[in-house]
């Protein structure tokens, strides 16, 4: 019932001794996360809070048999650790740090091209599978496990989103942030294909916000290839053109990644839109309710 | 973060891309002796922070010293307006006089991040000195592109591509290639996010100038370019933005009355557009952040109650890991701290949001207190009008 993180997750986490590695540690261990190690050059051979500390990320998968990493490095270091994560092997790699250079990312797109290694984020909230496994900021207790997909570029927004749900007694599988950089790990397209493939997913939300045009792309692929309901959102209808709205890649240019353009896109591709962020909630409520009468 | 034009074409040379003989004046004699050193005549070009200065009448030929004299005096103090400006206008502070050009044919060089195949593009025009979104939506065969692989730089075969594509004549290649390969170098040296030469042009006697040239930086990049900070230039800033930027808010200035007060980037442009359709309009964006610190929120009133034509306030906040009674306690305390003088609704959603609608309620400060996002923008619009 989920993709990505579940009960089989392993993590460990490379920054984990400053002040947010060690609180979102704190955190996702009381959710019931499975952390097995930290990583903090210099710092090997110690614990804390009770976690064995490596060097390296090699040596902490070595030693633990992690099969994620959560990245919460500050942003000149950020990208050598994605690297780092993808070097050692791991599957997973969850990149919550803001603020990381473009080029610096472009790099270690580049790089993570020639490995096996899935990034999500950066600039991210993380991903959860509820109740299984947490691996980010998010908080835990407004999520319930079920059967709906949701991705998204935001954070607090997907905290929304996912709470009206909770609210409506609609559980979700998975709910992946995929951040608000212009260049991220892991697009919309990858998580819809991940969600469309997985049994237990039975409808997908999808969050999207001006700037770019992963929205467009993925309508495209649902258009074509995903039978399971898709509601939709996009932030910042009433953006104005050429201001960066917050998150790096919230920006329209030369007049493209409008809101108005992703909608349609969205409506076109048969994805029900929910025009206002306060029905993100209904909106799957009446998606699932006119299926279930389908039979 | 935006440069002016005189600044862009200083950081291109360095990297070896031609430009005019040129410097810049901040009064009309300096742009006479200017003028005079270039022989007399000269383009005087106004320096700001936005495209269509031509049409705007800020760009002037002048045959001559004296003429150069004349046409800076009155660009420089204008409040040039262009598309870009809005109707407010920016004003000029600065000029750049450089020798004109016999232009043979004007074309298009840049550079921008794409963000789906995640490399840098280079893109080449015959089609120069119109926008470039323009040839975008009505010639986009015109639009030359050559993806980057960043380790290597663009290469000199996708640069004889490109010269080959504009037309140029055979004897320019190794010039036009030089050129080109010089502005991918400076785009991924100075970590821009965009790097253009608008129009690239051909001389009469057969040399390849940057006659325009545009350079944006990346904001996250620029810890490791400290000397690029002295290019800044806060004239070109709303003052409310630089003083939120101090405090490490993003705020953005709009211009309707109904101020915001959001915890994360995507919350905060869906609230504005939750105000649009409640049938306001937002004076602002501004996210505080996802976890909304009393300090951040403090700082956040005092930004919103400068802008005079803030009639009403919407504190949006999902109280995540941080819960609402912790977030309202906070609020509470910043509007009391600040002294607020226009009303102010809350909507409050997330963990312990009860105890937190509480607090709010028995405040004894002027809060109205919403159930919901919707009732929320319905009620602050119509305080606000």
């Amino acid at each position: 019932m989920s993709i990505l993180v579940d009960e089989k997750t392993r993590l460990a986490v490379q920054g984990l001794t400053g002040r947010e590695g060690t609180f979102h540690t704190q955190q996702a261990i009381a959710y019931g996360t499975k952390v097995v190690a930290g990583v903090t050059p210099g710092k090997g051979g110690t614990t804390h809070e009770g976690i064995p500390v490596f060097d390296t990320v090699h040596q902490a998968v070595r030693k633990t048999g992690a099969n994620a990493s959560v990245i919460f490095v500050p942003p000149p270091f950020a990208a050598d650790a994605v690297m780092e994560a993808a070097d050692a092997g791991l599957p997973l790699a969850v990149c919550i740090t803001e603020g990381i250079p473009t080029l610096d990312m472009i790099r270690a797109w580049e790089f993570l091209e020639q490995r096996s290694t899935r990034l999500i984020g950066p600039n991210c909230p993380g991903i959860i599978s509820p109740g299984k496994c947490k691996i980010g900021i998010m908080p835990g207790h407004i999520h319930m496990p079920g059967r709906v997909g949701v991705v998204s570029r935001s954070g607090t927004l997907t905290y929304e989103a996912v709470h009206q749900l909770t609210g409506l007694g609609i559980g979700q599988s998975t709910c992946i942030g995929i951040g608000g950089d212009p260049v991220v790990g892991t697009t919309f397209l990858d998580a819809i294909k991940l969600f469309n493939e997985d049994p237990d997913t039975e409808a997908i939300v999808m969050i999207g916000e001006i700037g770019g045009n992963t929205e467009e792309i993925a309508a495209e692929y649902i258009q074509e290839h995903v039978r399971k309901p898709v509601v939709g959102f996009v932030a910042g209808q009433t953006a104005p053109p050429g201001r960066r709205m917050g998150h790096a890649g919230a920006i329209i240019s030369g007049g493209h990644g409008t809101a108005a353009e992703k909608i349609r896109a969205m409506e076109a591709a048969g994805i029900h839109v929910a025009k206002s962020p306060a029905v993100i909630g209904e909106t799957v409520a009446s998606v699932l309710a006119a299926r279930a009468a389908r039979g | 973060m935006k440069i002016h034009e005189y600044q862009a074409k200083q950081i291109l040379t360095r990297f070896g891309v031609p430009v005019p003989r040129g410097e810049v004046a901040e009064t009309p004699e300096q742009a006479a002796g200017i003028a005079e050193r270039l022989g007399g005549h000269v383009v005087v070009k106004a320096q700001i922070h936005a495209g269509g200065r031509g049409k705007g009448g800020g760009v002037k030929v002048a045959a001559n010293t004296q003429e150069a004299r004349e046409i800076a005096g009155r660009i420089l103090g204008m409040r040039l307006v262009t598309h870009q400006t809005g109707p407010e206008g920016r004003l000029v502070q600065r000029v750049l006089v450089e020798e004109t050009m016999p232009v043979q044919k004007e074309l298009y060089l840049g550079l921008v991040v794409d963000r789906t195949r995640a490399c840098p593009v280079f893109m080449a025009s015959s089609a120069g000195g119109v926008e470039i979104e323009e040839v975008a939506a009505k010639t986009p065969q015109l639009i030359l592109k050559e993806a980057i692989d960043i380790g290597v730089g663009l290469l000199p075969f996708q640069a004889r591509r490109l010269t080959l594509g504009l037309g140029l004549p055979a004897d320019l290649l190794g010039q036009a290639v030089k050129v080109m390969i010089a502005l991918a170098r400076a785009f991924v040296e100075t970590d821009a996010s965009l790097a253009e030469i608008n129009p690239f042009v051909l001389t009469d006697d057969a040399r390849l100038v940057a006659l325009d040239a545009k350079v944006n930086f990346d904001d996250n990049a620029l810890y490791r370019h400290k000397d690029f900070l002295a290019l800044r230039d806060l004239n070109e800033e709303e003052p409310l933005e630089i003083e939120a930027g101090k405090h490490g808010l993003n705020y953005i200035k709009l211009d309707g009355n109904v101020g915001c007060m959001v915890n994360g980037a995507g919350l905060a442009m869906s609230t504005m557009d939750i105000i649009k359709y409640a049938g306001g309009n937002p004076a602002n964006f501004l996210d505080v952040g996802g976890g909304a610190s009393a300090e951040q929120v403090k700082n956040a009133f005092q930004i919103l109650l400068s802008d005079k034509n803030v009639k009403a306030v919407l504190i949006n906040i999902f109280g995540g890991i941080l819960r609402c009674d912790r977030l309202a306690l906070g609020v509470v305390e910043a509007a009391k701290a600040v002294g607020i003088d226009v009303p102010v609704v809350v909507r409050l959603e997330g963990t312990n949001v009860e105890q937190g609608r509480r607090i709010l309620a028995e405040s004894g400060l002027n809060f109205t207190v919403a159930a919901n996002m919707k009732d929320a923008a319905e009620k602050v619009v119509a305080l606000a009008s």
